[in-house]
Protein backbone atom coordinates (compact mmCIF):
# COMPACT_ATOMS: atom_id res chain seq x y z
CA UNK A 1 0.00 0.00 0.00
CA UNK A 2 0.83 3.30 -0.94
CA UNK A 3 0.23 4.71 2.88
CA UNK A 4 0.33 3.82 6.56
CA UNK A 5 -3.29 4.52 7.17
CA UNK A 6 -4.27 1.95 4.02
CA UNK A 7 -2.80 -0.88 5.98
CA UNK A 8 -4.79 -0.01 9.17
CA UNK A 9 -7.59 0.27 7.33
CA UNK A 10 -6.74 -3.04 6.00
CA UNK A 11 -5.89 -5.18 9.20
CA UNK A 12 -8.80 -3.08 11.13
CA UNK A 13 -11.23 -4.97 8.39
CA UNK A 14 -9.75 -7.92 9.83
CA UNK A 15 -10.87 -7.12 13.52
CA UNK A 16 -14.04 -6.62 11.94
CA UNK A 17 -14.52 -9.72 10.32
CA UNK A 18 -12.71 -11.23 13.79
CA UNK A 19 -16.40 -10.30 15.53
CA UNK A 20 -14.09 -7.70 17.61
CA UNK A 21 -15.92 -5.77 19.80
CA UNK A 22 -13.06 -3.32 21.08
CA UNK A 23 -10.50 -2.51 18.19
CA UNK A 24 -7.28 -0.35 19.47
CA UNK A 25 -5.44 1.42 17.11
CA UNK A 26 -2.13 2.80 18.34
CA UNK A 27 0.44 4.90 16.83
CA UNK A 28 3.47 5.92 18.62
CA UNK A 29 6.31 7.99 17.26
CA UNK A 30 9.34 9.05 18.61
CA UNK A 31 12.03 10.78 16.18
CA UNK A 32 14.93 10.69 18.55
CA UNK A 33 15.10 7.49 18.78
CA UNK A 34 13.82 7.08 15.34
CA UNK A 35 11.18 4.84 15.44
CA UNK A 36 7.68 4.72 14.31
CA UNK A 37 5.36 1.98 15.79
CA UNK A 38 1.62 1.53 14.46
CA UNK A 39 0.24 -1.39 16.78
CA UNK A 40 -3.58 -3.05 15.97
CA UNK A 41 -5.04 -5.05 19.01
CA UNK A 42 -8.47 -6.20 18.99
CA UNK A 43 -10.57 -8.70 21.01
CA UNK A 44 -11.99 -10.87 18.62
CA UNK A 45 -12.01 -14.55 18.19
CA UNK A 46 -8.29 -14.82 17.85
CA UNK A 47 -6.11 -17.56 15.52
CA UNK A 48 -5.16 -20.79 16.32
CA UNK A 49 -1.96 -21.84 16.82
CA UNK A 50 -1.26 -23.18 13.39
CA UNK A 51 -3.46 -20.48 11.84
CA UNK A 52 -1.05 -17.65 13.47
CA UNK A 53 2.26 -19.86 12.39
CA UNK A 54 1.31 -19.39 8.90
CA UNK A 55 -0.59 -16.07 8.82
CA UNK A 56 2.22 -14.41 7.33
CA UNK A 57 2.37 -16.13 4.21
CA UNK A 58 0.47 -14.56 1.65
CA UNK A 59 -1.33 -18.19 0.87
CA UNK A 60 -3.20 -18.33 4.00
CA UNK A 61 -6.41 -15.95 4.58
CA UNK A 62 -9.69 -17.12 6.48
CA UNK A 63 -11.90 -16.26 3.75
CA UNK A 64 -13.18 -18.94 1.02
CA UNK A 65 -13.87 -16.44 -1.81
CA UNK A 66 -9.89 -16.29 -2.82
CA UNK A 67 -6.92 -18.33 -1.54
CA UNK A 68 -4.68 -15.55 -1.17
CA UNK A 69 -4.53 -12.94 2.04
CA UNK A 70 -2.02 -10.18 0.96
CA UNK A 71 -2.85 -7.72 4.01
CA UNK A 72 -0.80 -8.90 6.44
CA UNK A 73 2.21 -10.14 4.59
CA UNK A 74 2.70 -6.63 2.68
CA UNK A 75 2.42 -5.08 5.64
CA UNK A 76 4.89 -7.05 7.12
CA UNK A 77 6.92 -6.73 4.12
CA UNK A 78 6.78 -3.11 3.87
CA UNK A 79 7.80 -2.92 7.84
CA UNK A 80 10.47 -4.70 7.14
CA UNK A 81 12.12 -2.59 4.02
CA UNK A 82 12.09 0.36 6.13
CA UNK A 83 14.69 -0.98 8.60
CA UNK A 84 11.62 -2.38 11.02
CA UNK A 85 10.42 -5.24 12.21
CA UNK A 86 6.93 -6.91 12.58
CA UNK A 87 4.79 -8.90 14.83
CA UNK A 88 1.75 -10.71 15.50
CA UNK A 89 0.33 -12.63 18.22
CA UNK A 90 -2.68 -14.15 18.98
CA UNK A 91 -5.22 -16.48 21.05
CA UNK A 92 -8.48 -18.33 19.69
CA UNK A 93 -11.37 -16.65 22.56
CA UNK A 94 -8.90 -13.82 23.29
CA UNK A 95 -7.98 -11.50 20.24
CA UNK A 96 -5.26 -10.89 17.93
CA UNK A 97 -2.75 -7.85 18.49
CA UNK A 98 -0.04 -7.19 15.56
CA UNK A 99 3.14 -4.42 15.62
CA UNK A 100 4.42 -3.10 12.74
CA UNK A 101 7.81 -0.87 13.31
CA UNK A 102 9.38 1.53 10.92
CA UNK A 103 12.58 3.29 11.28
CA UNK A 104 10.77 7.12 11.18
CA UNK A 105 13.14 8.72 8.94
CA UNK A 106 13.44 5.87 6.40
CA UNK A 107 13.10 6.52 3.01
CA UNK A 108 10.61 3.61 2.60
CA UNK A 109 8.63 4.14 5.03
CA UNK A 110 5.22 5.40 3.53
CA UNK A 111 3.57 8.35 4.44
CA UNK A 112 1.02 8.01 6.88
CA UNK A 113 -1.59 9.70 4.86
CA UNK A 114 -5.49 10.04 5.47
CA UNK A 115 -5.72 8.59 8.77
CA UNK A 116 -8.69 10.66 9.53
CA UNK A 117 -10.47 9.53 7.34
CA UNK A 118 -9.27 6.06 7.74
CA UNK A 119 -10.78 6.18 11.18
CA UNK A 120 -14.01 8.16 10.34
CA UNK A 121 -15.02 6.28 7.47
CA UNK A 122 -14.42 2.48 9.17
CA UNK A 123 -16.19 4.20 12.79
CA UNK A 124 -18.69 5.28 10.48
CA UNK A 125 -19.60 2.10 9.08
CA UNK A 126 -19.45 -0.16 12.35
CA UNK A 127 -20.81 2.24 14.86
CA UNK A 128 -21.60 -0.85 17.32
CA UNK A 129 -18.08 -1.50 17.72
CA UNK A 130 -16.06 0.58 20.15
CA UNK A 131 -12.87 2.01 18.25
CA UNK A 132 -9.90 3.71 20.47
CA UNK A 133 -7.09 5.48 18.00
CA UNK A 134 -4.29 6.77 20.33
CA UNK A 135 -1.60 8.62 18.36
CA UNK A 136 1.38 9.50 20.54
CA UNK A 137 4.35 11.95 19.54
CA UNK A 138 7.33 13.53 21.52
CA UNK A 139 4.88 16.81 21.73
CA UNK A 140 1.50 15.05 23.25
CA UNK A 141 -0.97 12.54 22.58
CA UNK A 142 -4.23 12.40 21.08
CA UNK A 143 -7.15 9.94 21.94
CA UNK A 144 -10.08 8.95 19.87
CA UNK A 145 -12.32 6.87 21.76
CA UNK A 146 -15.45 5.90 19.83
CA UNK A 147 -17.35 5.98 23.43
CA UNK A 148 -16.91 9.48 24.11
CA UNK A 149 -18.17 10.32 20.43
CA UNK A 150 -20.85 8.49 21.72
CA UNK A 151 -21.99 10.22 24.22
CA UNK A 152 -21.22 13.47 22.33
CA UNK A 153 -23.76 12.41 20.26
CA UNK A 154 -26.84 11.38 22.40
CA UNK A 155 -27.64 8.40 20.43
CA UNK A 156 -27.28 9.93 16.94
CA UNK A 157 -25.86 7.92 13.88
CA UNK A 158 -22.30 8.83 13.30
CA UNK A 159 -23.12 7.59 9.49
CA UNK A 160 -23.93 10.66 8.05
CA UNK A 161 -21.91 13.07 5.97
CA UNK A 162 -21.66 16.05 8.17
CA UNK A 163 -20.80 14.33 11.02
CA UNK A 164 -18.64 12.15 9.42
CA UNK A 165 -16.69 15.36 7.95
CA UNK A 166 -16.78 17.18 11.12
CA UNK A 167 -15.05 13.91 13.25
CA UNK A 168 -12.47 14.27 10.43
CA UNK A 169 -11.22 17.53 11.21
CA UNK A 170 -11.61 17.04 14.56
CA UNK A 171 -8.92 14.38 14.37
CA UNK A 172 -6.98 16.08 11.80
CA UNK A 173 -6.57 19.65 13.96
CA UNK A 174 -5.93 17.24 17.05
CA UNK A 175 -3.33 15.74 15.48
CA UNK A 176 -1.41 18.61 14.02
CA UNK A 177 -1.75 20.15 17.51
CA UNK A 178 0.92 17.32 18.40
CA UNK A 179 3.14 17.71 16.01
CA UNK A 180 2.35 14.30 13.78
CA UNK A 181 3.90 13.38 10.68
CA UNK A 182 2.37 12.84 7.73
CA UNK B 1 -8.17 29.28 23.91
CA UNK B 2 -6.98 26.60 20.96
CA UNK B 3 -9.00 26.43 17.93
CA UNK B 4 -8.96 22.71 17.87
CA UNK B 5 -12.67 20.94 18.10
CA UNK B 6 -13.17 18.87 21.20
CA UNK B 7 -15.93 17.13 22.09
CA UNK B 8 -17.86 20.16 23.49
CA UNK B 9 -17.71 21.19 20.10
CA UNK B 10 -18.94 18.21 19.06
CA UNK B 11 -22.05 18.03 20.83
CA UNK B 12 -22.70 21.67 19.62
CA UNK B 13 -22.85 21.03 16.25
CA UNK B 14 -24.77 17.82 17.22
CA UNK B 15 -27.76 20.21 18.30
CA UNK B 16 -27.37 21.61 15.36
CA UNK B 17 -27.77 19.19 13.30
CA UNK B 18 -30.66 18.04 15.41
CA UNK B 19 -32.70 20.36 14.09
CA UNK B 20 -32.57 19.32 10.29
CA UNK B 21 -33.78 15.52 11.31
CA UNK B 22 -33.10 12.71 8.90
CA UNK B 23 -35.35 10.30 7.54
CA UNK B 24 -33.18 7.91 9.75
CA UNK B 25 -33.39 8.76 12.88
CA UNK B 26 -37.19 8.28 13.13
CA UNK B 27 -38.43 4.88 12.75
CA UNK B 28 -34.57 3.72 11.60
CA UNK B 29 -36.37 2.61 8.39
CA UNK B 30 -33.15 1.33 6.55
CA UNK B 31 -35.98 -0.68 3.89
CA UNK B 32 -36.81 2.84 2.76
CA UNK B 33 -32.95 4.03 2.02
CA UNK B 34 -30.46 3.33 -0.56
CA UNK B 35 -27.66 1.22 0.62
CA UNK B 36 -24.34 1.24 -0.97
CA UNK B 37 -21.54 -1.58 0.57
CA UNK B 38 -18.05 -0.73 -0.26
CA UNK B 39 -15.46 -3.96 -0.73
CA UNK B 40 -12.81 -2.99 1.72
CA UNK B 41 -10.31 -5.86 1.32
CA UNK B 42 -7.03 -5.31 0.41
CA UNK B 43 -7.09 -5.62 -3.12
CA UNK B 44 -10.15 -3.26 -2.60
CA UNK B 45 -8.24 -0.40 -0.80
CA UNK B 46 -5.16 -0.94 -2.94
CA UNK B 47 -7.26 0.35 -5.71
CA UNK B 48 -8.61 2.90 -4.00
CA UNK B 49 -12.37 1.61 -2.11
CA UNK B 50 -11.43 4.21 0.47
CA UNK B 51 -11.79 7.32 -2.49
CA UNK B 52 -14.99 5.73 -3.65
CA UNK B 53 -16.35 5.34 -0.54
CA UNK B 54 -15.97 9.20 0.45
CA UNK B 55 -17.28 10.33 -3.06
CA UNK B 56 -20.45 8.24 -2.28
CA UNK B 57 -20.80 9.87 0.64
CA UNK B 58 -20.29 13.26 -0.16
CA UNK B 59 -22.17 13.26 -3.66
CA UNK B 60 -25.30 11.37 -2.34
CA UNK B 61 -25.19 14.15 -0.09
CA UNK B 62 -24.97 17.19 -2.17
CA UNK B 63 -27.75 15.51 -4.69
CA UNK B 64 -30.18 15.15 -1.51
CA UNK B 65 -30.32 11.23 -1.71
CA UNK B 66 -30.63 9.42 1.52
CA UNK B 67 -28.69 6.64 1.77
CA UNK B 68 -26.13 4.24 3.78
CA UNK B 69 -22.95 4.03 3.01
CA UNK B 70 -20.82 1.45 4.71
CA UNK B 71 -18.18 -1.31 4.32
CA UNK B 72 -17.69 -5.14 3.48
CA UNK B 73 -15.00 -7.28 3.30
CA UNK B 74 -13.84 -9.22 0.26
CA UNK B 75 -16.84 -10.18 -2.10
CA UNK B 76 -14.34 -12.51 -4.77
CA UNK B 77 -14.42 -9.75 -7.01
CA UNK B 78 -10.64 -8.79 -6.89
CA UNK B 79 -10.31 -8.46 -10.67
CA UNK B 80 -12.66 -5.86 -10.76
CA UNK B 81 -11.94 -3.45 -7.78
CA UNK B 82 -12.84 -1.28 -6.79
CA UNK B 83 -16.14 -3.39 -6.05
CA UNK B 84 -19.60 -1.95 -4.56
CA UNK B 85 -22.99 -3.24 -3.79
CA UNK B 86 -26.10 -1.35 -4.09
CA UNK B 87 -29.26 -2.23 -3.12
CA UNK B 88 -32.30 0.41 -4.09
CA UNK B 89 -35.49 0.19 -2.01
CA UNK B 90 -37.15 -2.95 -2.49
CA UNK B 91 -34.51 -4.32 -5.34
CA UNK B 92 -32.35 -6.61 -5.38
CA UNK B 93 -28.91 -5.76 -4.57
CA UNK B 94 -26.45 -5.32 -7.47
CA UNK B 95 -22.91 -5.53 -7.46
CA UNK B 96 -20.71 -2.88 -10.16
CA UNK B 97 -16.96 -3.41 -10.25
CA UNK B 98 -14.19 -1.29 -11.31
CA UNK B 99 -15.54 1.71 -10.01
CA UNK B 100 -13.95 5.14 -10.06
CA UNK B 101 -15.11 8.63 -8.87
CA UNK B 102 -16.70 9.08 -12.80
CA UNK B 103 -17.99 5.79 -12.71
CA UNK B 104 -19.97 6.53 -9.04
CA UNK B 105 -20.92 9.72 -10.66
CA UNK B 106 -22.40 7.26 -13.63
CA UNK B 107 -23.80 4.97 -11.38
CA UNK B 108 -25.73 8.06 -9.02
CA UNK B 109 -27.03 9.87 -12.38
CA UNK B 110 -28.36 6.32 -13.82
CA UNK B 111 -28.55 3.49 -11.51
CA UNK B 112 -29.34 5.42 -8.54
CA UNK B 113 -31.76 7.98 -9.73
CA UNK B 114 -33.11 6.69 -12.75
CA UNK B 115 -33.13 2.69 -11.88
CA UNK B 116 -30.93 2.72 -15.67
CA UNK B 117 -28.74 -0.14 -15.80
CA UNK B 118 -24.96 0.88 -15.87
CA UNK B 119 -21.82 -1.03 -17.84
CA UNK B 120 -19.70 -2.84 -15.05
CA UNK B 121 -22.26 -4.84 -13.35
CA UNK B 122 -20.74 -7.89 -12.24
CA UNK B 123 -23.72 -10.19 -12.73
CA UNK B 124 -23.60 -13.68 -9.84
CA UNK B 125 -26.37 -14.74 -7.83
CA UNK B 126 -28.38 -11.77 -6.92
CA UNK B 127 -28.29 -12.57 -3.23
CA UNK B 128 -26.80 -10.15 -0.56
CA UNK B 129 -23.55 -10.87 0.11
CA UNK B 130 -22.86 -11.98 3.51
CA UNK B 131 -19.50 -10.66 5.70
Amino acid sequence: MKELSLHILDIVQNSIVANAKLIEIMIVENKANNIYIISIKDNGKGMTIEMLANVTDPYCTSRNTRKVGLGIPLFKQNAERAGGSFTIDSALGKGTVLTAIFQHNNFDRPMLGDIAGVIVLTVAANENIHFIYTHTTETGEYIFDTDEIKEAMDGMSINQPQVIRYLKEMIKENLTEIHYSN
Amino acid sequence: MTKVKSLADLRKMKEGLESKLNLREKGNNTESLVQIRVAMATCGIASGAKTVMEYFIDELEKRNIEAIVTQTGCMGYCYAEPTIEVTLPNQDPVVFGFVNEKKANEIIEKYIKNNELVDGIIPVNYESIQK
